[in-house]
């Protein structure tokens, strides 16, 4: 028998002293130091069984013939891969969008499907729910025609995940669901804002809490879209008042969260999810070619210095794509610039900083609102969402009496467009609030206020909008009120 | 040996973070044979995970990751294969994982038949909350949350599985590495969803509590207890019932989701379309 055959390598950095390989040896060649390393006998009495290489959790012995080079294990130049029979790339084929006509009768939630075709939405996944299913429903049939995927999911949890998913391939991903199911996603959405996945979820509020009346309308979602996921995060909300400003809004909703990698909740209700309108939208392939620039930023650097998660000037790191070939790694965990995971406080600070600061940095710009006879106002409904077609016929009629009455409709709900209120004009003594919750805007618009003019709460929390006539005998106590009479 | 797998692995992670005799690493070394195996293109394979000690192997891999929320990976997966047909996507997943807060996924991605291919890593226990125990935990057995023995009965991975839809299930151990790596490559092959259950160690937290022995020892239960399909034939009633069946457990044929949707965008665009 020829001896000493085979020679035993360790890593010793790598080692962790499990005793794996010394409790398999069949020759006790194997023993562990004091310090927990495992080391070979000498002369070894190796027979060259491997099953200590083979068994090390940790990669850490190489058994090899006596007088072999063990090969480089380190910083291997890496092999190229020749393709196998997996999968081929299929090849899907491209379909001109179908033009929509000019002027039709559209529901809410239909227009936001149409809108999400529009801006080039390919994916969705979710799961119904009352008020918001139309979307889904009309998607289904939508998205397969632009060569597109639908999915219905097990639940909310898994049609955002499914949403991130696709949105990592580059694909633009949207979700649709109503309060039960919001409150579902809010982990995942943690993760599409600390990832930075771009994503638009829907929300067609209903009356809550809980199940509540899954047909009556709620706009108690306010906090909750801004607040819902745990951690200090970036959210973009936008909330629209008719059918047409749905499909704009869903759009611009994709842009937004695109060009940010941020998710961007459209904070929709059910009176005009379900509201029916004559609307005139653009023709879809016009919306398709405006689209070009709702890209999100491309990567355009090679793989050798590609670092996923650092910023451009903008304080948005350009995305590369799953496939692409990026071998990127994307996580939850607080990470730094490369994407993996790191417990360095600092790096960690500067992370959720900045991922904040891509909206801070732009409240301005991403403000939307609608001023509506504002000028001359005293009185000054602050509204949005569903609510606001009440307050307008209700300012329109006070008008037509001859009260000081505007209205500022908030369509970005978050970041709280507050440029809107601090312009507001100097005789402004009053300002109402109507919204379908006990309160949620009225609190940032009391914030704004810092007593300048007296902020009043109108909730209503039964489902029901206000009548333009309940809002206008209210307008009209305040305006009294304001011009002491 | 560590240097034919080295190039799946990305080196300057190295070495894991698990603790001393787990049986994570040894499954992810039988793992990347499996790409080795298929000589997988790294550029056109996404490797998807949840939240565990176990679901930390995808920051290890050398290809496009996902470390997901607990409980999701396959939620996540089930996006980016509908996304991108043409990309592998294997999950890596804990028990606890993709039984208990996934377990809802787990059935419905099987139930469909996407064409993704599960690996759980059963160690039987929550490692990395540290030893609470998990649906796959034996009866008996202690936890921290179970400090009398746990009262709740395991589930059977492979007829869940089975009877929600699977069309390919296997099970091997740490141990058996050789005989994981040749299931993970059946099934990877096989088109449609595959689940492979990969029983493993931790000496840590399910060890301690249990006087499981040495990492060594756990290694050895695992030796003795796994019976192959072919050798449990020879074996009478009485014999396998301590015991667990390794190996191939189950085949089926079912249409593939994403070849299917993709039949309805051609029947689709048939439909108006375009034109
Ligand atoms: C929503 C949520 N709930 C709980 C946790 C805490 N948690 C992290 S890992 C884990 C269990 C992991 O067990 P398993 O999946 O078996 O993986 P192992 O660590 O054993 O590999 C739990 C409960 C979490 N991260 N997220
Ligand atoms: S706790 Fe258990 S599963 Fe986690 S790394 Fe340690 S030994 Fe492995």
């Amino acid at each position: 028998m020829k001896e000493q055959q085979y020679q035993v390598l360790i890593n010793k950095g790598w080692c962790k002293g499990c005793g794996i390989c010394t409790g398999l040896c069949p020759t006790k060649n194997l023993y562990l130091d004091e310090k927990g390393k495992v080391h070979s006998q000498n002369p070894p009495t190796c027979i060259g069984c491997q099953l200590c290489s083979a068994n090390c959790p940790d990669y850490a012995i190489t058994v090899t013939k006596k007088g072999e080079k063990p090969g480089q294990s380190q910083h291997l130049s890496v092999q190229v891969s020749g393709k196998q029979e997996l999968p081929q790339e299929q090849t899907q084929p491209s379909f001109p969008a179908k033009p929509v006509p000019k002027t039709r009768l559209l529901q809410g939630n239909e227009a936001c499907a149409e809108g999400a075709i529009a801006a080039g939405v390919r994916f969705f996944a979710g799961y119904p729910i009352t008020p918001s299913t139309e979307i889904a429903e009309k998607l289904a049939g939508l998205l397969p025609k632009v060569g597109g995927k639908f999915i219905q999911m097990e639940d909310e949890i898994a049609g955002i995940a499914a949403v991130l998913g696709a949105s990592l391939t580059g694909v633009k991903a949207i979700t649709a669901t109503s309060g039960p199911g919001f409150s579902l996603m809010q982990e995942n959405i943690g993760f599409a804002a600390m990832a930075e996945v771009p994503c638009v979820i829907v929300n067609v509020q209903r009356f809550g809490p809980s199940t509540g009346m899954p047909t009556s309308a709620g706009q108690g979602d306010v906090m909750q879209a801004r607040w819902g996921t745990h951690g200090d995060h970036p959210v973009v909300v936008l909330t629209p008042a008719s059918v047409e400003e749905t499909y704009h809004l869903t759009v611009k909703a994709v842009e937004i969260s695109e060009q940010l990698r941020v998710p961007v909740i459209l904070l929709m209700d059910e009176v005009i999810g379900h509201l029916r309108e004559k609307v005139s939208l653009p023709d879809l392939d016009l919306a398709v070619e405006r689209n070009r620039d709702t890209e999100r930023p491309r990567l355009t650097l090679s793989k050798e210095l590609y670092l996923p998660y650092r910023p451009d000037p903008n304080g948005v790191p350009p995305m590369a794509s799953f496939g692409q070939g990026m071998r990127f790694h994307v996580t939850g965990l607080a990470h730094d610039e490369t994407g993996f995971p790191t417990n360095d406080s600092q790096v960690a600070g500067a992370l959720v900083t900045r991922l904040n600061r891509k909206i801070a940095d732009r409240c301005d710009r991403l403000a939307m609102a609608e001023e509506y006879m504002l000028d001359d106002a005293r009185l000054v409904v602050v509204t949005y969402g569903g609510m606001a077609r009440a307050a307008r016929k209700a300012v329109k009629l006070a008008r037509a009496e001859g009260l000081p009455v505007g209205m500022l409709r908030l369509i970005t709900l978050w970041p709280f467009p507050e440029k809107y209120l601090h312009r507001l004009n100097q005789g402004v003594k009053r300002v109402l609030v109507p919204e379908m919750n006990l309160g949620q805007i009225k609190l940032e618009v009391e914030r704004i206020s810092k007593g300048r003019w007296q902020v009043l709460g109108l909730p209503k929390v039964d489902g029901e909008l206000f009548t333009p006539d309940e809002l206008l005998t209210r307008i009209k106590e305040e305006v009294a009120a304001c011009l002491g009479k | 040996m560590f240097r034919e797998i080295a190039q799946y692995f990305r080196q300057d992670k190295l070495p894991h973070m698990w603790c001393p005799g787990c049986g994570n690493g040894m499954i992810l070394a039988a793992f990347a044979r499996t790409m080795k195996e298929l000589n997988i293109d790294q550029d056109r394979t996404v490797i998807v995970s949840g939240i565990g000690c176990s679901s930390r192997s995808s920051g290890y891999l050398d290809f496009d990751t996902l470390h997901t929320t607990h409980g999701r990976a396959l939620a996540f997966a089930t996006g980016v294969k509908l996304a991108k047909p043409e990309l592998n996507v294997i999950v890596l997943s804990g028990d606890g994982d993709s039984t208990a807060i996934g377990g809802n996924h787990l059935i419905h991605a099987a139930r469909r038949n996407l064409d993704l291919t599960l690996v759980v890593f059963n160690n039987s226990i929550y490692g990395m909350t540290g030893g609470q125990y998990s649906p796959m935990s034996p009866p008996g057995k202690k936890a921290t949350t179970a400090p009398y023995g746990t009262l709740e009965r395991t589930f059977n991975l492979v007829d869940i599985a089975k009877a929600a839809g699977a069309t390919y299930v296997a099970r091997s151990t740490a141990y058996h590495h050789r005989l994981l790596t040749k299931l993970i490559v059946n099934g990877i092959k096989h088109k449609g969803f595959s689940l492979i259950e990969a029983v493993s160690q931790c000496p840590v937290n399910y060890g301690r509590q249990n006087k499981a022995g040495t990492p060594a020892d756990m290694l050895k239960w695992q030796k003795d207890h796994a019976i192959t399909v072919e050798a449990a034939q020879q074996l009478g009633a009485g014999e396998m019932q301590d015991k667990f069946l390794i190996g191939e457990l189950h085949q089926g044929e079912a249409p593939e989701y994403t070849a299917e949707y993709l039949k309805i965008i051609a029947r689709a665009a048939g439909e108006g379309g375009g034109k």
